[in-house]
């Protein structure tokens, strides 16, 4: 297995995209990563396409031909091009195969690009669309929509460990700070946590702004083998770890409901490749789809112990350059969740911070960089850990 | 053949709405309006509920009653005025749903308010004549008064289910006898894709309710040379408080006779369910070797008068399901906007 | 949802019939023909589930797609049955009232309709049990 390497990264902007097709987006995240890369067409020899509902949001199947083709990968050139699915962690997975593929000697130039064009559709198709994630025939039809499956996650975890609304909130707050310095976040706006606690409420105990919003959006990378990324860059991030784990598909089926087992063990896989620690760690890109998704990653990661990711985020340790900082760039909540996107942007966002390129939400001397990507309430995650050094 | 009952449920929603609510919505006089309906609120089904859900969950009450293996049914009968479907029965969501299917007919019946006393008879005739072991009549309606007409103060929602058998060692109570009186009276209807139905005002009264209620129930007395006295109970079809309490007058029953059947004051007009419900209430309170006297209603129109005898074996089963009275109790009061929510009045486009 | 698809599983919703593996002694909700414990050392057999459990956890659902706009807010649960299983299932009191711990019971309701000229879905939802 060959060692591989980050050489071109870039994500679009983030947020209704009135004016931009699914086409248009992941043409514009392509062609970034092929500049960044400063590569050409002709370097590319596989694709990976994460999305999750084409088919539901634009009524669109068979990606992977169709964004080869708009990239000009297609005709004449006929590079391989494959959509991966998992729901949310669709975009994590694609990267994870551009990895594998290029690791194994299959590729030399991968592209991993991840897009979701969601704003075609009205709000009540994209609650669907989502739930679709869920188990259909067994959630689903009980009226569970993905903010009602996380309140439940929510609701145990207050009884269970006495987490509070606030704590929830502080999650959001935070993400709002860093994302305030993005300049490709779908909300660069201060909130509070009254405003938070004020908002409507979706699911008990979740407000609108404890959800990520409907957002479009393309984030792409290009992975290479690390010999030969000098090649292509002066600052290869390389790929420390790759780890994906699966769980049950219906919530109530899981071995502990506050507990995304499949995050636990895509993390210790990727702690165990990677022979680093929770410590070693510094800056997580978690998958924040609801405030209190990102009080458990920070716990299943091993950041926090079980119970204590909501007092910790109220204290402001998950904070830019606090303990650890989690998501520096503003998280799913204020970036935007374009769901097959978020897994790549998160990788892009892993590439700018270990560069040095992040900016004012850049983290003091970044060496280690974790992303975790989620599809549903846990049943995929996708754990990665990139490092500027070798 | 002896036949009779082997066992019954009920069913009745949580939700009811005082005269009064409905009465603020229209200007209309609630104490004129109770007094002259003696209908003081009625049930409501929830948002999820409607006469299959109804039918399944008397049903169910009825089976789980004596433990019944539902394997041994032979027929489902439905009667209803709202059934879900135009076309599409009932009665096999209700077969299913209480595990009698496949081995059994089913159908489901419409005939008005006595569309449940129907499918007894039928009952009583299949296992009569021993096609059947057992049969499964049900009464059951989430039915349907427009905004502001007289029948929205009455108009409810409730069923009961009675399981028919031949096995005399297994009857709570032996159908002594039954009797319909039928005609083409058409006092009360409802016309293909309406709403709500329509009716004729005083006429559903003398020439439809009385003539048929006293014609039927005189017609079994007649037939069975019994007279009112010989009964601890009777039961008549309840679309309001007044007309019952006058046709047992006008048949020489007592308010008394009546009086523990008499459900349509805290529950409205369960339409199919009316007079079952008010035999369930009976049965609940009527100890072994009691006579009830019972005659359903349907417009359009006709009568069915049953003689039903309770058994000793009745005392075996008390308890075990909820009674008429238990499902009366503690109800969840609505507004008008959460009724009219409830009965799919608001239009979500 | 489609008609077969919703038939196929009918006697799940309706009558709460799930597996129960003979070898693991474990119960599960909807049927599964394979024991994930076991795999294919697992003994599966049809198991109609009492109905009765408890409220493990819960939420009131303000916001949601069309097909369920009607009845908010509705409460949501995951129940644990008695026999061990879990669902996820709507409760039908009024929200307010449900809460974890609680034991439940399980109703027979409308599930959903295909529109107002489609198929109606009959299953399986829960209600407190009377305090």
């Amino acid at each position: 297995m060959r060692e591989v390497a980050i050489v071109g990264a870039k994500t679009t902007e983030f947020g209704e995209l009135w004016e931009k097709s699914l086409r248009d987006i992941v043409v514009e995240a392509g062609v970034g990563a092929i500049e960044d890369a400063g590569i050409s067409g002709e370097d590319i020899d596989m694709m990976y396409v994460g999305n999750m509902s084409g088919g539901k949001f634009i009524e669109q199947e068979h990606l992977g031909a169709l964004i080869a083709d708009y990239s000009g990968l297609a005709k004449g050139l006929n590079v391989p091009s494959t959509r991966v699915e998992a729901a949310c962690a669709s975009g994590g997975l694609a990267l994870r195969q551009a990895i594998q593929a290029v690791a194994s000697g299959y590729s030399n130039v991968a592209i991993a690009a991840g897009a979701e064009k969601m704003t075609d559709i009205d709000g009540s198709g994209v609650t669907d669309a989502l739930a679709a994630a869920a188990d259909r025939e067994w959630e689903g039809i009980q009226g569970a929509t993905f903010p009602g499956i996380y309140a439940m996650i929510a609701k145990l975890h207050m009884a269970q460990y006495g987490t509070t609304s606030e704590q929830l909130a502080a999650v959001a707050v935070k993400n709002h700070e860093n994302g305030m310095n993005n300049p490709i976040a779908q909300f660069k706006s201060k909130l509070t946590i009254e405003q938070v606690l004020k908002s409507i409420m979706v699911s008990d105990p979740l407000h609108i702004l404890d959800c990520s919003p409907v957002s479009d959006g393309a984030a792409a990378v290009i992975v290479v083998p690390a010999d030969e990324a000098h090649k292509y860059t002066d600052t290869p991030i390389y790929i420390k770890a790759s780890a994906q784990a699966s769980d049950t598909i219906a919530l109530h089926d899981r071995r502990d409901i506050t507990t995304l087992d499949a995050s636990v063990a895509a993390g210790k896989r990727a702690y165990e490749m990677a022979g680093l620690t929770p410590k070693d760690i510094n800056f997580v890109e978690v998958h924040d789809c609801f405030t209190i998704a990102e009080i458990c990653a920070i716990e299943d990661l091993g950041f926090f112990e079980k119970g204590k990711g909501g007092p910790a985020s109220l204290a402001g340790e998950t904070a830019l350059n606090a303990k650890i900082s989690v998501n520096p760039s503003g998280g799913l909540k204020s970036t935007g969740h374009p769901v097959g996107a978020t897994g790549v942007k998160q990788a892009v966002e892993a590439v700018h911070q270990l560069r040095g390129e992040a900016g004012k939400r850049q983290v003091n001397g970044a060496k280690y960089g974790m992303t975790h990507n989620v599809g549903g309430s846990g049943a995929t995650a996708v754990v990665h850990i990139f490092s500027n050094e070798r | 053949m002896t036949v009779g009952i082997v066992s019954y449920g009920a069913y009745i929603p949580r939700y009811r709405i005082k005269t009064e609510e409905i009465a603020k919505v229209w200007g209309g006089d609630a104490e004129i309006l109770k007094n002259g309906l003696k209908v003081f609120e009625k049930s409501v089904p929830d948002v999820d509920e409607d006469a299959a859900t109804i039918a399944v969950s008397a049903a169910r009450n009825a089976v789980n009653r004596v433990g019944l293996d539902t394997q041994r049914i032979g027929a489902v009968y439905t009667g209803s005025e709202s059934h879900p479907y135009a076309v599409k029965p009932t009665s096999t969501i209700v077969a299913e749903a209480v595990g009698a299917s496949p081995d059994m007919t089913a159908a489901d019946f419409e005939f008005a308010c006595k569309a449940g006393s129907a499918a007894v008879q039928v009952c009583m005739g299949l296992v009569g004549s021993g096609m059947i072991d057992l049969g499964l009549a049900i009464g059951a309606d989430v039915s349907q008064g427009a905004p502001n007409d007289a029948l929205e103060y009455t108009a409810a929602a409730g069923g009961a289910a009675y399981v028919i058998g031949n096995k005399e060692s297994e009857l709570i109570a032996i159908i002594e006898d039954t009797y319909s009186f039928t005609t083409d009276t058409p006092d009360f209807w409802r016309r293909e894709s309406q709403h709500y139905p329509s009716h004729g005002g005083r006429f559903t009264g003398d020439p439809g309710y009385f003539r048929h209620v006293t014609s039927g129930a005189k017609g079994l007395l007649k037939k069975m040379g019994t007279k009112p006295e010989d009964y601890d109970y009777a039961v008549f079809h309840q679309p309001n408080g007044k007309f019952p309490e006058r046709a047992a007058q006008m048949l020489g029953f007592t308010k008394e006779q009546i009086k523990p059947g008499l459900v349509v004051p805290r529950l409205g007009n369960t339409y199919s369910g009316s007079c079952l419900m008010g035999i369930a209430a009976t049965l609940d309170i009527a100890k072994p070797g009691d006579r009830i006297f019972a005659t359903a209603y349907g417009s359009g129109a006709g009568s069915d008068a049953f003689s039903i005898r309770v058994t000793d074996k009745i005392e075996e089963f008390r308890g075990k399901v909820p009674t008429v009275e238990e499902l009366l109790a503690d109800p969840i009061y609505l507004d008008y906007g959460k009724y009219a929510h409830h009965k799919g009045k608001i239009n979500f486009g | 949802m489609t008609v077969p698809r919703f038939w196929r599983e009918q006697q799940s919703r309706y009558n709460l019939v799930g597996s129960h593996c003979k070898t693991c002694g474990n119960y599960y909700y909807p049927i599964r023909n394979l024991c994930p414990e076991c795999r294919r050392d697992g003994d599966m057999e049809q198991y109609k589930f009492k109905g009765t459990g408890k409220i493990v956890t819960c939420t009131v659902t303000h916001t949601t797609s069309d097909e369920f706009n009607d009845l908010v807010p509705y409460a949501l649960a995951i129940v644990e049955l008695d026999e061990g299983a879990k669902l996820t299932t709507q409760i039908v009191d009024e929200p307010e009232k449900v809460a974890i711990g609680k034991r439940v019971h399980s109703v027979f309701r409308k599930l959903g309709s295909d529109g107002d000229s489609g198929i109606i879905y009959y299953g399986t939802k829960f209600e407190l049990d009377k305090e």
